[in-house]
C-alpha cells in the first residue's frame, strides 16, 4: 500500500515537472504565428483574487469580441494571464513568464503594488504596459505606462469638487482605513483639495485592517463634530459596517464615497435601504442605462460569475479595447518587435479617444494619466442612479 | 593526493562537497547565460533563489545548530529591507556609483537587522521551546506592523518620523516622504544581481560552516543537545544563544537588502514579512533537513522555483504546490530513503576507504 502511494505521488511530480516544460515548448513554437499576444498580470488566487479574476475576465471577453469581428488591423489577438498572488516578487516572475511566451503588450497589473515592481521592468524592457486599475501614482510614472482608472490623487480631488461644487455639504468628516494605501492616497488628496475650495474637514478619524469591524468611536467623534456628510474613502465591506453602526447610533448624514463603495448593494445580509441616499463617484455602474455599458454586462453575464462584475471588470475590458484602439492608431503589424509596437503604442496614445464602459472620450497625456469624467451616482430604491 | 583525501575531516569534506554543489551550479548559470538558454523567467528567479537560500541557512543556524524554534525571522529581512531600501532612496542622489551605494546598504541593512536580532534576542532567549517559537512570531508581527504605520521623510531641516500620516510629518516644499506607511517605499535603485547575491550567499555558507566547525560551534551545538550539562562544564548559555541569533539575524538582513533591492516597490504584508515568511523559511529548512546547510540551499532552490513551474495548472498550483510538499517530505522522511541513502554513501566510503589502504601499504 505505501509502496503504491508513494508511486503515484512521485508519478504526479514527475507529470507535473513534464506539463510545465510541455507548455512553455508550445509557447516558444507559437512565437512564428503572426498574432499580437497580449499579457495580462494580476491576482487570480490569495485575497485580493476579486479585482483580478473580474479585471482577466472583462480582457479575455474583450479579446474574444475583437478576435469575433477580424482581430486588431486584421490580425488575430492572442491573451494569456498569469497570476501574480498580489505580490510584487510573484508579479515580476508573471511578467517574465510574459515575456518569454512573447508578449507584445501588457494588460496590468491589476493591483497598484506589484504594479510599481512590474513597470520598471516593463520599462527597461521596453514593452508596452496598461494597467486596468493600478491607482497609485508611481504605478505609471515611466514613459511607457499608461492606466485606465483614475489615480487616488484625482479621486480625491475630483471628489472634493464635486461636492463643493454641487454644493452638497460643507463640513465634512472622514473616515479612512490608514493601512490602505488606497484609502490614505485619496484622503490626503482630499484633504488638501477640501482646503483650496473652502470646505472644513470636522473629523478625520481612521481604522486599520486589525479594527475593521467596529466603528462606534469614530461615529460618536463625528456625532459630535456636527458633520453633515462624511466622506468613505474605503471598500464597501467596511462601508456596510458604517452605514449600520451609523444608524444604529443616531447619525443621520449624508454619505459619499469613491469606486470603492462600487458593489455595496451586492454584499451579502446587508440591509440595502441603510445605503439609500449613499452618492458615490465611480467610472462605471452595473445599471447604467447607456448601449455599451449594457452590452458589456450582458455578454459578461452569459460567460462568468456575477460577483466578478464590477468596475475591475469594466476596467480589464476597456484596457483591452484601448489597447486596439491605439494599435490601429499606429497602424500596428504582425512582424514588429515588442519594442517597436511599444514606441509605436506610446505615440498613439496621446492622440486617441476611447468611448468604453468606464467613460466616454477618454483621453491621454504622455505621462499616462486618463482624462475621462468621473459618473456621479446615487443609491435610490435600492439601485445606482445617475446624479446627472 | 590519496593521503591528501585521508587527510581531510569529515566536517571539512562536508563543507567542500556543498561549495562544489554550488560552484557548479554558479557554472551552469554562467553557462546558460552565455549561450543564451536561459529564460527570462529564470534570469528573474536567480535572485530570490539566493535569497531564500541565505535565509534559509541563517535560520537553520537558528533551528537546527541552537535547536530552538524561531518563528519571527521575516521580521528580521523585513528590518534589513526597510534600512537598506531607505538608506538606498536618500542618497540616490548623492552617491550615484552603485559599486559604492550597494555594500553600504548590504552593511547597514545587515548591521541594523543584528541589532534589532540582540535586542529581541535578549528577552527572547530566557524562554524555551514553545514558548521561544510563539514569542518570536509575536515579534516579527510587531516589527511588520511598525513599519506599516511608519512615515519618515526628510527635508531641509531634517529627517521628519510620524506614526499618524504624511502630513503629519510637517515636511517642508521641498521635502521628500520616503517611507510612506502602509504604502512602503518606492524607487528604489534596482542595485541587487545575481553575481553579488551568488556572493553573499557563498559568504554565508563559509560562516556558517566555520561557525558549526568550530569551538563556539561545538559549544552551541552542546547547549542544543543537553543544556544542563553544557552548563555544569561553564559553557555560557546566553552568550552563545545570542551570537547565533544575532548573526542569523544580520544574514536574514543581507537577504533583506537583496530582496528590497530587486523590487522598485516594498511594502510590508503578511506574504513578504509576516508570518507566511516565516514559515515558508522554516518549510525550507525542514524539507532541507533541521542542521544540514547543504540541504537548505537545495530545497531553497527548489521551493522557490516550484510555484513558477507549477503555474500551468492554473488554480490548483498552491494545492498541487502542498502536495508535492508533503510527497516531498514523506520521501524524504521515509526509513527506505534513509537506507537507500546510506547504503550509496557507505558502499562509496568503504570503497575510498579500502583503495587508500591499499596505497598505504604499497
Amino acid at each position: 500500500m505505501k509502496k503504491i502511494i508513494a508511486l503515484l505521488l512521485s508519478a504526479i511530480l514527475v507529470l507535473v515537472c513534464f506539463a510545465s516544460c510541455g507548455s512553455t515548448e508550445e509557447a516558444g513554437n507559437a512565437n512564428d504565428e503572426a498574432v499580437i499576444r497580449i499579457g495580462g498580470i494580476g491576482p487570480l488566487t490569495g485575497d485580493a483574487s476579486v479585482y483580478g479574476t473580474a479585471a482577466m475576465n472583462g480582457a479575455q471577453l474583450a479579446v474574444n469580441e475583437i478576435n469575433a469581428a477580424g482581430g486588431i488591423n486584421g490580425i488575430k489577438v492572442e491573451f494569456r494571464a498569469e497570476d501574480d498572488v498580489h505580490d510584487a516578487e510573484k508579479s515580476v516572475n508573471a511578467y517574465n513568464i510574459l515575456k518569454d511566451w512573447g508578449m507584445d503588450a501588457l494588460v496590468g497589473t491589476v493591483t497598484s503594488n506589484p504594479c510599481i515592481a512590474v513597470k520598471d521592468e516593463a520599462a527597461n524592457d521596453n514593452i508596452f504596459l496598461l494597467t486596468p486599475s493600478g491607482t497609485a501614482v508611481e504605478c505609471i510614472d515611466v514613459p511607457n505606462a499608461f492606466r485606465v482608472c483614475f489615480s487616488d490623487p484625482n479621486q480625491g480631488v475630483a471628489s472634493a469638487d464635486y461636492i463643493a461644487d454641487n454644493a452638497i455639504a460643507t463640513k465634512i468628516a472622514v473616515i479612512y482605513n490608514s493601512s490602505d494605501a488606497y484609502s490614505t492616497g485619496i484622503y490626503e488628496k482630499f484633504n488638501a483639495q477640501a482646503g483650496v475650495k473652502g470646505l472644513e474637514i470636522v473629523a478625520a478619524e481612521s481604522f486599520t485592517a486589525d479594527t475593521k469591524t467596529d466603528f462606534s468611536a469614530q461615529i460618536q467623534n463625528i456625532k459630535n463634530s456636527g458633520a453633515e456628510l462624511v466622506f468613505l474613502p474605503i471598500y464597501c465591506q467596511e462601508a456596510s459596517l458604517i452605514l449600520n453602526q451609523a444608524k444604529q447610533a443616531g447619525l443621520s448624514v449624508k454619505f459619499f464615497g469613491c469606486d470603492g463603495l462600487d458593489g455595496i448593494l451586492s454584499i451579502e445580509n446587508f440591509d440595502t435601504s441603510l445605503a439609500e441616499g449613499v452618492m458615490l463617484l465611480t467610472p462605471f455602474s452595473k445599471d447604467a442605462q447607456d448601449e455599451a455599458t449594457q452590452n458589456f454586462v450582458k455578454a459578461y453575464r452569459e460567460n462568468y460569475d456575477e460577483e466578478t462584475l464590477n468596475q475591475f471588470a469594466a476596467d480589464g475590458y476597456d484596457a483591452v479595447y484601448i489597447i486596439k484602439a491605439a494599435a490601429e492608431k499606429a497602424g500596428i503589424t504582425a512582424d514588429m518587435s515588442a519594442s517597436e509596437i511599444c514606441d509605436a503604442l506610446k505615440v498613439a496614445m496621446t492622440e486617441i479617444s476611447v468611448d468604453g464602459v468606464t467613460g466616454e472620450g477618454i483621453t491621454w497625456t504622455a505621462d499616462g494619466e486618463p482624462s475621462k469624467a468621473p459618473k456621479a451616482v446615487i443609491i435610490k430604491d435600492g439601485v445606482y442612479t445617475s446624479m446627472d | 593526493m590519496k593521503k591528501n583525501i585521508k587527510a581531510v575531516k569529515p566536517a571539512t569534506k562536508t563543507s567542500l562537497i556543498t561549495y562544489a554543489i554550488v560552484a557548479v551550479l554558479f557554472l551552469i548559470v554562467i553557462i546558460m547565460d552565455a549561450t543564451g538558454a536561459m529564460s527570462s523567467l529564470f534570469r528573474g528567479l536567480l535572485v530570490p533563489i539566493c535569497t531564500y537560500a541565505i535565509l534559509a541557512v541563517s535560520l537553520n543556524l537558528v533551528v537546527g545548530i541552537l535547536g530552538e524554534l524561531s518563528l519571527g525571522h521575516a521580521g528580521f529581512m523585513c528590518v534589513g529591507a526597510y534600512a537598506s531600501a531607505f538608506f538606498s532612496v536618500l542618497t540616490e542622489d548623492t552617491i550615484t556609483n552603485a559599486w559604492i551605494r550597494f555594500p553600504l546598504a548590504l552593511i547597514i541593512g545587515g548591521i541594523s537587522a543584528a541589532i534589532f536580532g540582540i535586542i529581541i534576542g535578549i528577552p527572547v532567549l530566557r524562554l524555551k521551546g514553545d514558548y521561544l517559537a510563539i514569542v518570536t512570531l509575536a515579534f516579527g508581527e510587531i516589527i511588520k506592523n511598525i513599519v506599516t504605520v511608519l512615515y519618515v521623510g526628510i527635508d531641509s531641516k531634517g529627517l521628519h518620523f510620524s506614526a499618524e500620516s504624511s502630513m503629519a510629518l510637517g515636511l517642508e516644499p521641498d521635502g521628500k516622504n520616503i517611507i510612506k506607511g502602509a504604502l512602503g517605499i518606492t524607487g528604489m535603485p534596482k542595485d541587487s544581481n545575481f553575481y553579488i547575491a551568488f556572493a553573499i550567499l557563498l559568504v554565508t555558507l563559509i560562516v556558517a560552516y566555520n561557525l558549526v566547525n568550530s569551538r563556539s560551534g561545538r559549544a552551541i551545538m552542546s547547549i542544543r543537545d543537553n543544556r544542563i550539562a553544557a552548563e555544569s562544564i561553564g559553557i555560557n548559555v546566553t552568550k552563545y544563544k545570542l551570537i547565533v541569533f544575532a548573526l542569523s539575524a544580520f544574514f536574514a538582513g543581507l537577504a533583506g537588502v537583496l530582496y528590497s533591492h530587486n523590487l522598485s516597490s516594498l511594502t510590508a504584508n503578511t506574504n513578504n514579512f509576516g508570518y507566511n515568511m516565516s514559515i515558508l523559511i522554516l518549510v525550507i529548512v525542514v524539507l532541507g533537513g533541521i542542521g544540514s546547510i547543504r540541504g537548505s540551499v537545495i530545497s531553497a532552490i527548489i521551493l522557490t522555483a516550484l510555484p513558477e513551474l507549477l503555474r500551468s495548472v492554473k488554480e490548483y498550483r498552491m494545492l498541487v504546490y502542498a502536495i508535492v510538499l508533503i510527497a516531498m517530505m514523506i520521501f524524504n522522511n521515509s526509513e527506505k530513503t534513509k537506507n537507500l541513502r546510506s547504503s550509496i554513501s557507505l558502499k562509496k566510503f568503504a570503497e575510498a576507504k579500502l583503495k587508500t589502504r591499499k596505497g598505504g601499504t604499497k
